[in-house]
């Protein structure tokens, strides 16, 4: 038995979700010069992902987005990692950075450093670790919580 | 080329490991080449080293800790390499023949030649420091090699207990290093043994390395594990546990005894050390049916020998123990081969149910003569020559120097009687032991493979005892290395002089005992003590294990509150000292700074008080993010957006988070009538933290004596960064590299919550399933 869904939270959810996600990627890139940056993108992240959680449960969080938590944790480690070691490569202090030019036509010129590279990593992480949370102490909707032990 | 060699053992063991299943005995060959080339090369540089030529390698690796790969090639090393590589190989060759087809066969090649790795390591390393890691990789892989038969609980207790053993000793000696360095100035052991140290620390520096010597050499009081460690396979038994590893204490206290004898304690406890291992190894040789346990109490005697001769720090005596290390790994290795063929072949080696050998057995035989032989130190063997040259190093020496003579030709008389003893396995085993029932008759013997290892160094105890030429420079310039006034000169007949009597005497003493075996046994067992050394190891390891669950149920009470209450006071009162010894106090700070600090901190006090004193779990967790969004506020008034954004996106996932954790917990905060931890401490433990961090904060406001870096950040962060965002540019560039730390702990504890929340569902617990039921 599905459980009752309540109608203002998806209502809100539906507004809100994919705007959160887009904010918190917005707060990723432009962390490097104003406030913002990976940690509190993915905790933006996680926050919309929570939404999720309380309007449709643990199916719906895994539904929303591909892969399972720790795809998110070993790909932002693995980003992160590579990105010190790049820099040591070149000789230098492990995440020492490097700024790339590029046009993108239409938008205008984008300035990319090799930090904002290493954010993303932090942001994967963040999102990784609140989806673990979600995965390991939260329960399907299909299934009862807590049985009713203190419930008079 | 030193390293080369190195590398080739670790990159020719892990691919013997890897491909373990796949190649099974064929790893033999691939692990033992790495042994098989070492001992070539060595050969072919043999010529330059014993002219005096020492080949040396360096390679920096932790310069910080004065921590290099200094690789040191000189005669003594190149003596070594004999027993490590030589033997070595030849035991690769004996266990492609024992192991057969056996499934172990990969995994036990592998590990070998990972040992055989360290082993040349440890006589290449020229640092005390490199020496360690060479030495501990020799503990770990003769642990797992040990207990290679890991399903059975008896080879799992003797591995752990060598290991345990060993790299105890190891730790003392790794101290001795460090204190040993720091009186030196450098680690290098040929610049500390060139220009040795003096003064009490050093004294102590040299009783930590000697421990770390003892219990890797099994001298008493450390030597049970040798004999328990028997329950490895022969071949491992054959070069571990005679050849190799357990003469690296004795090399280690041969490199430093020229340079160190007279300094403290030094002679008198190796030589006491030595003397006594020697006796009372070759006195429980005589008692084992169990002829591997006969061999490693032999072997136990052996290296005490080897202690006194190469610890002893006299020139003489260090040529004679170049000598016997040389002499006894050719006569202990083959000794344990053919034991090892023996128990193969009729499936026991204990002297009471011991077949008759029939035909087939000749090469064996004259294998076990000939090593026996040289044990026994019967002229014309190598053994001889070496015991020989023991002899005449303390004949005609000071009172002391002759009271060390009598205690090895005491230990030379037992060494004779279970020569004897295990020569009679194979010919009258019925002389030594009554057997159970009728022996059976084993007429078919070995694959002459098989015999080949254990005859070929046989036959070189016996090639070198007739021509001492041919080993003569060898051990004389091996000794030369280790003191420059050492010189061996071997030769067999020396004319009739005070050691070759003593030579006779030995030998007719120790026939003698072996006549008088039944006496001799019947005084054992009575006179023998009936605790032996793996009792008091258990009882250590009881007591310890006993020590370790009472600290256990006083630390790890299981309470919550108990937990809480010692962190929190720990947190409040240590620092508290610290910061109430010196003046602290630097006056109270500007309270309100703004107007709308006011309501804020009254809705924080509020929020605080509320989550204290809610009766629910659910509406304490909301006051606390009450409480947190408050501080968001403060951030934002003072004009921190970053640290306001992170927090207020950090207190909603709290929330959520709490949400999910207290759907598992009862609605309401019991209220125990016997608390573990009483209101009143309660109240105090809350106190004096409230106080502690109030009065923390107030003195680190005022404690600032240096300009902060953060103006140094900020004019750095556009130009160096690219970035206009300072915290940004310093999380992921300046402090980057805390940064990647702190992910990384971050994902290993979110691996940690997600492995909790999953041990708390028990399987049959599962809401799944029980909602499957109803």
């Amino acid at each position: 038995m599905r459980p009752r869904r309540s109608l203002i939270l998806d209502t809100t959810l539906r507004l809100v979700f994919d705007a959160a996600l887009v904010l918190s990627v917005y707060l990723l890139f432009a962390g490097h010069n104003q406030p913002g940056g990976g940690f509190v993108g993915g905790l933006v992240a996680g926050g919309a992902l929570g939404l999720r959680y309380l309007a449709g449960g643990l199916d719906e969080v895994r539904a929303t987005l591909p892969g399972r938590p720790w795809h998110y944790l070993s790909a932002g480690l693995l980003v992160a990692v590579g990105m010190a070691l790049r820099s040591l490569v070149g000789g230098g202090a492990p995440l020492d950075q490097t700024a790339y030019t590029g046009d993108l036509l239409v938008i205008g010129t984008a300035k990319l450093t090799t930090a904002t590279i290493f954010d993303v990593g932090v942001y994967l992480i963040v999102v990784g670790l609140v989806l673990l949370i979600f995965e390991g102490l939260g329960e399907h909707p299909s299934e009862s919580p807590v049985p009713e032990e203190h419930g008079s | 080329m030193l390293l080369a060699l190195l590398a080739l053992h670790a990159i020719a063991g892990l691919a013997a490991l890897s491909g373990a299943r796949r190649l099974g005995r064929w790893a033999l060959v691939l692990g033992g080449l790495a042994p098989a080339v070492t001992i070539t090369w060595a050969a072919s540089r043999a010529g330059a080293v014993l002219d005096g030529d020492v080949i040396t390698e360096q390679v920096s690796w932790v310069p910080g800790l004065d921590l290099s790969l200094d690789l040191r090639l000189d005669a003594f090393s190149l003596l070594m390499i004999v027993l490590v590589s030589g033997i070595g190989t030849l035991v690769f060759a004996y266990a492609w023949s024992y192991f057969g087809r056996a499934e172990k066969v990969g995994r036990v090649a592998g590990l070998l030649t990972l040992f055989a790795g360290a082993m040349l390591g440890v006589v290449l390393a020229d640092n005390l420091l490199l020496l360690y890691v060479c030495w501990e990789l020799t503990s770990v892989t003769s642990y797992l090699l040990i207990g290679i038969d890991d399903d059975e609980p008896e080879a799992r207790a003797a591995a752990l207990h060598a290991l345990l053993v060993t790299s105890l000793g190891g730790l003392a000696m790794l101290g001795g290093f460090v204190l040993l360095g720091q009186a030196g100035g450098t680690y290098r052991i040929s610049a500390l043994v060139a220009d040795p140290p003096s003064g009490t620390l050093v004294g102590v520096a040299l009783v930590l390395v000697l421990v770390g010597a003892f219990t890797k050499s099994a001298q008493y009081p450390f030597h049970s594990w040798l004999p328990g460690a028997m329950v490895a396979p022969t071949p491992i038994s054959a070069y571990l546990h005679s050849a190799a590893m357990v003469k690296a204490g004795v090399y280690l206290v041969a490199l430093l005894a020229p340079a160190f004898a007279t300094t403290g304690v030094w002679r008198p406890l190796v030589v006491g050390v030595g003397l006594t291992t020697m006796i009372a190894g070759g006195l429980r040789a005589l008692r084992p049916f169990d002829l591997k346990q006969l061999l490693a109490f032999g072997t136990i005697s052996q290296l005490g020998f080897l202690m006194v001769l190469l610890g002893i720090g006299l020139p003489e005596a260090t040529a004679a123990g170049c000598t016997l290390l040389l002499a006894h790994g050719l006569f202990k290795a083959p000794l344990f081969m053919v034991v090892g063929i023996v128990d193969h072949e009729a499936h026991t080696r204990d002297l009471r149910t011991l077949p008759r050998l029939g035909t087939g057995w000749t090469t064996v035989r004259v294998a076990a003569f000939l090593s026996a032989a040289s044990m026994a130190a019967i002229p014309p063997l190598a053994g001889f020559l070496a015991k020989e040259k023991a002899y005449d190093a303390f004949v005609g020496g000071s009172d002391g120097e002759r009271l060390v003579l009598a205690g090895i030709v005491a230990g030379s008389v037992l060494t004779v009687a279970y020569s004897l003893r295990l020569a009679a396995a194979f010919w009258r085993p019925d002389a030594v032991a009554p057997a159970d029932g009728p022996r059976p008759v084993l007429d078919h013997g070995p694959s002459p493979t098989f015999v080949a290892p254990a005859l070929l160094l046989a036959g070189l105890s016996l090639l070198l005892g007739l021509f001492p030429a041919l080993w003569s420079s060898l051990v004389d310039q091996a000794a030369a290395a280790l003191d420059p006034e050492a010189g061996a000169s071997l030769k067999l007949w020396h004319g009739i002089n005070t050691a070759l009597v003593l030579s006779g005497l030995t030998l007719a003493l120790g026939t003698g005992l072996f006549a008088a075996r039944g006496a001799v046994a019947r005084a054992q067992a009575r006179l023998a003590p009936t605790v032996t050394g793996a009792d008091v190891y258990d009882a250590v390891v009881r007591r310890v294990l006993h020590l370790a669950a009472l600290v256990t149920s006083v630390v790890q009470s299981g309470s919550l509150p108990i937990y809480a209450a010692v962190i929190l006071g720990t947190a409040a009162v240590v620092p508290a000292v610290g910061l109430l010894s010196g003046a602290w106090w630097p006056g109270w700070p500007t309270l309100v700074t703004r107007a709308a600090d006011l309501p804020i901190a009254a809705l924080l006090v509020i929020a605080a008080l509320a989550a204290a004193m809610a009766a629910r779990r659910f509406v304490a967790a909301l006051f606390l993010g009450v409480a947190g969004y408050a501080m968001t506020l403060f951030f934002v008034v003072q004009g921190a957006p970053d640290l306001a954004l992170t927090q207020f996106a950090v207190e909603t996932l709290s929330v959520v988070v709490f949400l999910l954790v207290l759907r598992r917990l009862p609605d309401r905060f019991e209220r125990h009538r016997a608390p573990a931890v009483g209101v009143v401490p309660r109240l105090a433990v809350s106190a004096a933290v409230g106080v502690f961090v109030v009065a923390m904060a107030i003195a680190a406001s005022g404690a600032r004596t240096e300009p902060p870096v953060s103006r140094e950040m900020t004019e750095r962060a556009l130009p160096e960064g690219d970035g206009k965002n300072v915290v940004n540019v310093i999380l992921v560039d300046f402090r980057g590299l805390d940064t990647l730390g702190e992910v990384t702990v971050l994902v290993a504890a979110g691996i940690g919550v997600a492995a909790l929340a999953r041990a708390g569902q028990r399987p049959d617990r599962r809401p799944d399933r029980r909602s499957e039921v109803t």
